[in-house]
């Protein structure tokens, strides 16, 4: 069995000594120093980030809660200034109308007054034409003019019986 | 050629290399130096190469170094708990370098240093040597007391300290030979089934496929026997440190 041949011991403990010793420094010094750091940053990256996450989420919850209370505030605001508006109009559309309903009353009875007056002067004035044909009408069927007192009443009797 | 088709122990004979001697010691460069530098330089490239980026989110190069660092981290972390950590750098060189001469082992044509008694039993010894100072070091002449299992009749003593003081003597030899015995074995077996796979021509196949099996099952040996003697000198150095 080569494991028994004594003579073989030396050299290998010799180099197992020296091999074992140089990878313990290599890895003491170099390679384990190296990994640490890199798990190290990660880890701390990562627990910052989480930090980062947890604080900008309270933010944006900070955020959210004020852009919904402006959001309420400006319906409200909104709804008041609709509110107040529309009764303004009401109020005007109100005040117009009365206005205008007095105008039309006012125009209505200007007019009434101007018919009357125009139908009185229509009518005098009828009288009168009646009174003028009527005289006329004598004068041919008779021959002779006939005086207005006589024309007048004449035509005055006619409009009562007609009226 | 079939004599020695058939020694599968000629596998693990030393050949001196470069012969060399200092006084009366000899310190030739052998096979077994020779894969115990590319063991180290392995090591070392795997991890300085996995780490040249270092970049945050790792590549597969760099998750396997990380992942043999946190590995191990780990396994300390859980069997000696956060005063272990000072010990990281050994233990884990402790690993790597059994990982690594056991998985360099495989290489056909190559020499499996961990298949040899007096390279593990050096490991074990300096383990146990080490274990036993950090022992004394952090509890002085208390950590004999180490040696006395509590709550056990006064008279039952005489009787346990001995065999508790043997069982821990005995510790440094349990460790190397298990490794050495499974690097041994494993080797030996795939190397015989060849030779029968050479022997047996046609019917070579049925001796091939055992040993494609027992190659696989070879692997997995060389990762849990590395990971075994690593988990144990944990064990060993949680009692040091927190005795029973």
């Amino acid at each position: 069995m080569p494991q028994l041949h004594f003579q073989d011991f030396p050299p290998q403990l010799v180099w197992l000594a020296i091999t074992f010793v140089v990878l313990y420094v290599l890895m003491s010094k170099v390679a384990l120093p190296k990994i640490g750091r890199v798990i190290d940053a990660r880890a701390e990256r990562i627990t910052a980030d989480l930090d980062r996450a947890t604080k900008l989420k309270d933010e944006a919850a900070g955020v959210l809660a004020a852009y919904e209370k402006a959001l309420a505030d400006a319906r409200a605001q909104a709804q008041a200034a609709i509110k107040a508006v529309s009764e303004r109009m009401q109020k005007d559309a109100e005040a117009r109308e009365a206005a205008l309903a007095k105008k039309l009353a006012a125009d209505t009875e200007a007019a009434e007054g101007r018919i009357k007056a125009a139908r009185d002067q229509a009518m005098a004035s009828l009288t009168q034409v009646a009174t003028d044909i009527t005289k006329a009408a004598a004068e041919k069927l008779i021959g002779q003019p006939i005086n207005d007192q006589v024309a007048t009443a004449a035509v005055a009797a006619a409009a009562k019986e007609r009226a | 050629m079939a004599e020695k088709a058939i020694d599968p122990l000629h596998q693990f004979e030393i050949v001196r290399l470069i012969p060399a001697k200092i006084g009366n010691l000899d310190v030739s460069f052998t096979n077994a130096s020779l894969w115990m530098v590319i063991a180290i330089a392995a090591v070392t490239v795997f991890l300085v190469g996995g780490m040249r980026r270092q970049a945050l989110v790792p590549g597969r190069w760099q998750s396997m170094a990380e992942l043999s660092y946190e590995f191990i981290a780990g396994m300390i972390q859980d069997n000696v708990g956060s005063s272990g950590k000072k010990f990281f750098p050994f233990i884990f060189t402790l690993f790597m370098f059994i990982l690594f001469g056991n998985m360099m082992g495989m290489v056909p044509y190559s020499f499996t240093f961990t298949s040899h008694i007096v390279v593990t039993f050096a490991m074990a010894f300096v383990v146990f040597i080490g274990v036993t100072i950090v022992g004394f070091a952090y509890h002085g002449a208390h950590f004999l007391s180490f040696f006395v299992p509590k709550g056990v009749p006064k008279v039952m003593l005489l009787l346990m300290v001995p065999i508790e003081v043997l069982s821990y003597l005995t510790r440094p030899v349990s460790l190397s030979i298990r490794l050495f015995a499974n690097m041994m074995a494993g080797h030996t077996m795939l190397k015989v089934f060849a030779a029968f796979t050479v022997m047996l021509g046609i019917f070579g196949v049925a001796p091939l496929a055992i040993n494609v099996a027992l190659t696989g099952f070879e692997f997995l040996v060389a990762f849990l026997q590395a990971y075994v003697f690593t988990v144990l000198t944990c064990i060993y150095l949680n009692d040091a440190i927190h005795l029973h």
